[in-house]
């Protein structure tokens, strides 16, 4: 995936056994599915690797994503120009696994962050809910909301800004939009992941269907500063 | 009836709150690199054109040397989660200097219908930064996938 891990347990045997468990777990989906890596299973189907060579985690990550496009209307879509890209979807997948991994293990009170993709249980090391704080999308070393939140995934989908320009590395000549960032509290990490990204490309329209879906909550940031939130989002707020 | 009156009402009282919000000058308020000053809300506005065809309109335009040519084009209208959605970007010495939606929720019974039960519930505030102590951050590090096709459009016609 190519980006920080952050893993953290509270209390509990075995910590170190198992971070390192969580991180082969997170390498070995990251040899699979990465879009950078020529080696991967996914830049191998989209150099013409035919479907019957298909591993059985690939078939059920992409089951998954074409559930999810049903699920948003066809906004969610794994494939780009053609070229399949999961990534939408299966850096919140690999979090909820790791987290059953812990869970499996004893452990009740930690929390995993993949590049901002989060999924918190229990409590932290004060006994209470862990604080997360969204990023201010317009400044990296800001925080425009702090959450309390326990057994919750959270996910920020966005563009990324370098000075004046708005950029989206994966489509080329993109431009800005109206949506700046789109942070989706769900029940794991998974959900929280695909329907952030969801709600990002679906722009004006995502703070309505994030409503619509129960279980899950939103607060999304325009362009104009201005913050549009669910109607329970405010329970989540620190 | 009754429910689309205090729907509209409620929708009102949004807009004028985040309007009241976005003139209170307070040091709190962050607002991007980028931020228009326009007093459009587009969670609480209705679209105004009734457009319902893939077609290509130029409102304005004037040449300019560079990049894009100068003036307000409108996308073709795509179809979105509760309805049509339509963009209109505006163009300024060869930027994008605005992209505003505009929405056509209205289209079917359905829609109005979904529309007048969630968007009277969606809040808006003004960002502000905040100095409490957290134990993780979420925030973007990639971006999403798609791209609005309208947009594509419209800026295609503005090359």
């Amino acid at each position: 995936m190519g980006m920080p891990v952050s893993i953290c347990i509270v209390g509990g045997r075995s910590a170190e056994r198992a971070i390192e468990a969580v991180y082969d777990l997170f390498e070995a989906v990251d040899a699979r599915f990465s879009t950078y890596k020529p080696t991967s299973e996914v830049s191998r189907i989209n150099d013409g690797l035919p479907k019957r060579e298909w591993s059985d985690e690939m078939r059920t990550v992409l089951a998954l994503c074409e559930r999810t496009k049903r699920e948003t209307n066809g906004y969610f879509d794994v494939y780009y120009q053609g070229k399949l890209d999961p990534s939408g979807l299966v850096k919140g997948w690999a979090i909820r696994r790791a987290a059953q991994l812990l869970e499996t293990r004893g452990h009740r009170n930690f929390y995993l962050d993949v590049g901002g993709d989060i999924e918190v249980h229990g409590h932290n090391v004060d006994g209470e809910p862990w604080r997360v704080g969204i990023r201010n999308p317009f400044n990296r070393d800001e925080i425009i909301k702090v959450l309390a939140l326990s057994d919750k995934g959270i996910a920020t989908s966005g563009a990324y800004i370098r000075g004046d320009h708005i950029y989206n590395p994966l489509v080329p000549g993109a431009v800005p939009r109206s949506i700046a960032s789109v942070t989706v509290i769900g029940p794991d990490a998974y959900d929280a992941d695909r329907f952030a990204t969801a709600a990002y490309v679906m722009g004006m329209k995502g703070p309505g269907f994030v409503e619509s879906r129960p279980g899950l909550e939103a607060y999304v940031v325009g362009q104009d500063g201005m913050a549009t939130m669910t109607s329970n989002f405010k329970d989540y707020v620190a | 009836m009754k429910k689309v009156v205090l729907s509209v009402l409620v929708a009102t009282a949004f807009l004028l709150y985040s309007i009241h919000q976005r003139n209170e000058g307070s040091g709190a308020v962050v607002l991007p690199p980028t931020a228009q000053a326009n007093g459009s809300n587009s969670m609480m506005q209705q679209g105004t054109t009734s457009g319902n065809s893939g077609q290509m309109q130029q409102s304005t335009g004037t040449g300019h040397m560079s990049g894009y040519r100068d003036g307000t084009y409108t996308g073709s209208v795509e179809d979105a989660f509760y309805g049509n959605v339509q963009v209109q970007a505006t163009i300024q010495g060869g930027k994008i200097v605005q992209v505003t939606f505009l929405d056509h929720p209205q289209d079917n019974p359905t829609s109005r219908a979904i529309n007048a039960q969630a968007m009277p519930y969606l809040q808006q505030e003004a960002i502000s930064t905040q100095n409490s102590q957290v134990n993780i951050i979420t925030g973007a590090t990639d971006t999403s996938l798609a791209f609005i096709q309208s947009l594509t459009t419209a800026l295609s016609h503005a090359n």
